[in-house]
């Protein structure tokens, strides 16, 4: 194997549990973003953008539409014969084995392919975030202050650092002290769970902390044992957009950004292209009854109805009539003739029947999980098919083949749910 | 798979005026997102054909970026995938194809190097969707020793640029002719051809060392008598590129749901080279009805009836009408674009008009014309 200076370690095996049921069936990287994209594209875009052609990806929580999806790695051009994307599952060493129990420990139980390329640095990235970053500038920036630990840190306004790890800096952004959720913080960097290693720091560092922790985590155990060690550790200032999706209204207001004409996030630069898995990319259709405004419509969408305001994934359908307002449908939905949504999102691959009204009534959180919905947004979890003529409230999760019994005088009023787990059926 | 595939994509057509300028007619844009080639490249892989051979002479720059990166087709192998073939220079030879027989006769190599039974031959600027398994069915089912594909004319079509072919009750092939004057059938040969292996590489070397080059004329019309050819009754969707008119009116085709569907939503599907452009962003000015978009468009305008390519740019308060708008073109605020066809990457400054004076005769705005 030839020597690589940096290769990236890309963690995408979280579950990102309050985003619902749009992570029933895939985890957090491999939600849709923006119409066309998945969140994973972003780092991995990233990645290859930064001239990084080696990417270990380590999955854990529902990985089979996250495997599919970067198979051998052609749509960022990281299928190579030196180095290339690589998926890490955990797996069993003799006759033990166990799960990754921590960000730290999933790094720790694949350094013989770390190993294997024998680089100078390591780059650790988080598979949830939104955002462009060139890594090559970190690395001239973790190599110009001859650092052992990099850390990417977002300047943020002073009164929402609390909410984060807080990074607190000397004048020559060397880190002196970190700061988990400060109620008073003292700097408005926040650690964003981006950093360059150098590999035998990041080696010792990883063996030494898994003998004391079993979830060995970066942000709680390595980084506070090497500072304590007193390791050369750098803040990399970063100020550009960078979102954490990780809330169904943070997930719906990222992607009503990319809507407005001028969205802070720029999706139309060609020199940091985000790449995806499109190989069938068919044009998009707007028929002469149809009436679309302020929205974003990826390949193969029919449009016959009316969008405003929404963003609809790959080869999705809009039938006449058809109003579909301040939503997200991700890829191959059908929405039905006369059919009515507002403010919700629709996972990949459903139907939603003739004259079906979704996000009518009240604003009463979900009853389940009210913790979860509760922001008047509706979700349809993958796969789910909404039958003709029914009217569903806010806040309710479908999810599944749902039919007329779900519905009590054809309506899911606000806060409900419906939901029927496919089980291996081929719905759609 | 039994043939091995060759796409005749070299020519050019003087009837594609400025279109064709600065590219091949098989490099010509279809469909908000296609280039002609794709379809016959995206049949033979449908096909389960492993090894094609994409001919090329003219203008030749634009088809070699496109198809160059095979994978798209699945014909990035080791074992067979997709070949090539430009005219070079050797010790023996400093000519450049001097037709379609001859192009092949300079690639004898790649028809002796192979070993499945047939060959199907495609010219590289139909648009049609083609099981050729179809076709090397009804071949063997005939015995014959060449199969055309044909197609009925459409009502009107004028059959003075078409191959057109004339076949006795059984389908046999009587006369072939390119570009008749005075046409004696409504049959269109659709440039699709299966053969023998073997006896192709016989009969090129043959009417090669008679001095002759074409594949029409040299060896299917003047073998027709000696050889069993029989023609194949395609009746899917199909034209060829061989006129502005077939241009403008192959696009337009698009806006209609079934010829969508054919191309775009039923399997398998017409392949392209992705160009990872974003979603298409329709602005709150925009109104666009009846129209077929690219991906990376910006649309501020009113559009209607049009064919709009990857990464076009409308301004506000801006008019398309009936056109056809190719890739990276920036039209302007105020501007006003009717019965025409931009060419990639033209940049009309705010408040100019575009007309053209009909769908037969629109207005063609050349590659990269700044107005």
């Amino acid at each position: 194997m030839r020597k690589k200076e940096m290769i990236a370690m890309l963690l995408a095996g979280g579950q990102g549990s309050r985003l619902g049921v749009l992570t029933a069936t895939k985890a957090k990287p491999a939600i849709s973003f923006g119409g066309k994209y998945r969140i994973i594209d972003f780092p991995m875009s990233n990645c290859i953008n930064s001239g990084v052609d080696t990417v270990g990806v380590m999955t854990q929580y529902q990985p089979l539409q996250l495997n599919q999806h970067i198979g051998i790695g052609i749509p960022w051009d990281l299928d190579r014969r030196n180095g290339g994307v690589t998926i890490l599952a955990p797996h069993l060493r003799g006759d033990e084995g166990e799960w990754y129990t921590g960000t730290a420990n999933a790094i720790y139980q694949n350094m013989d392919y770390i190993a294997k390329y024998n680089p100078d640095y390591v780059l650790i990235l988080g598979g949830d975030h939104i955002y462009k970053m060139d890594y090559s500038l970190m690395l001239d920036f973790h190599k110009k202050n001859n650092c052992h630990v990099t850390i990417a840190a977002l300047e943020v306004p002073i009164e929402e650092a609390g909410r984060f790890g807080v990074i607190n800096t000397r004048d020559d952004s060397s880190i002196y002290e970190f700061e988990e959720k400060p109620p008073n913080p003292k700097s408005n960097l926040i650690n964003m769970g981006i950093y360059i290693f150098d590999w035998g720091i990041l080696r010792e560092a990883l063996i030494k902390d898994n003998k004391v922790h079993h979830d060995s985590d970066f942000g709680k155990h390595v980084l506070p044992m090497l500072l304590n060690e007193g390791k050369r550790m750098f803040a990399y200032p970063y100020s550009d957009y960078w979102m954490d999706v990780g809330t169904i209204e943070s997930y719906w207001n990222c992607n009503m950004d990319l809507v407005k004409t001028l969205p802070d996030f720029n999706l139309y630069d060609d020199f940091w292209r985000i790449y995806t898995d499109d190989d069938h990319q068919p044009p998009i259709y707007t028929s002469s009854a149809a009436d679309v405004r302020t929205s974003l419509l990826s390949e193969g969408c029919e449009v016959f109805g009316n969008v405003y305001n929404s963003v609809l994934g790959p080869e999705v359908v809009v039938e006449e009539g058809a109003v579909v307002r301040d939503s997200i449908i991700m890829e191959r939905t059908t929405v039905g003739r006369n059919a009515r949504l507002e403010r919700c999102i629709v996972d990949n691959s459903c139907i939603i029947g003739e004259n079906v009204v979704i996000g009518d009534g009240e604003n009463i959180p979900n009853r389940e999980k009210p913790k979860i919905y509760n922001t008047g947004i509706t979700v349809l979890g993958e796969h789910t098919l909404i039958p003709d003529n029914v009217c569903i409230g806010k806040n309710c999760v479908l999810y599944g083949r749902t039919v007329y019994d779900d519905y009590k005088d054809s309506r899911l009023e606000s806060g409900e749910s419906a939901v029927h787990e496919p089980e291996g059926e081929v719905l759609f | 798979m039994k043939a091995i595939g060759v796409i005749l994509a070299g020519g050019n057509n003087e009837r594609l005026d400025k279109l064709t300028e600065k590219r091949a007619s098989s490099a010509m844009p279809v469909g908000s997102c296609y280039r002609a080639l794709d379809f016959p490249l995206s049949n033979m892989s449908n096909s389960g054909v492993g090894k094609v051979a994409v001919i090329t002479q003219y203008n030749s720059r634009s088809l070699h970026d496109h198809a160059s990166s095979s994978k798209w087709w699945d014909l990035g192998r080791k074992q067979g995938g997709l070949f090539i073939f430009s005219p070079y220079l050797s010790s023996h030879n400093n000519l450049w194809f001097r037709g379609t027989a001859d192009s092949l006769y300079q690639n004898l190599t790649y028809l002796e190097r192979s070993k499945e039974p047939y060959v199907i031959i495609a010219s590289g600027n139909g648009v049609y969707k083609f099981d050729y398994n179809d076709l090397i069915a009804y071949h063997e089912r005939k015995d014959a020793e060449v199969t055309i594909a044909y197609k009925l004319a459409r009502e009107g079509e004028d059959l003075r640029h078409y191959g057109v072919l004339e076949v006795d009750g059984d389908d046999r092939v009587q006369n072939f002719e390119e570009k008749p004057l005075e046409p004696t059938s409504n049959l269109i040969s659709m440039g699709v051809y299966v053969i023998s292996r073997l006896q192709l590489i016989k009969l090129l070397r043959a009417v090669n060392a008679e001095g002759r080059y074409d594949l029409v004329e040299d060896v299917f019309m003047r073998y027709r008598k000696r050889i069993r050819i029989f023609g194949y009754k395609f009746n899917g969707y199909w034209r060829t590129l061989n006129s502005v008119k077939s241009y403008f009116e192959c696009n337009m085709d698009f806006l209609n749901r079934d010829v969508r569907a054919l191309f775009t939503k039923q399997f398998p599907f017409i392949e392209t080279k992705p160009k990872d452009e974003p979603p298409a962003k329709y602005n709150l000015g925009a109104v666009v009805s009846d129209c077929l978009v690219g991906s990376g468009a910006i649309l501020n305008g009113t559009a209607n009836h049009s064919i709009m390519f990857r990464k076009v740019y409308t301004g506000e308060n801006s008019y398309v009408n009936n056109s056809i708008i190719m890739e990276g073109c920036y039209i302007g605020n105020n501007c006003v674009v009717e019965n025409a066809i931009l060419d990639k990457e033209v940049v009309l400054s705010d408040g100019k008009q575009i007309r053209g004076a009909s769908s037969e005769e629109p207005y063609i705005v050349s590659k990269g014309t700044v107005v």
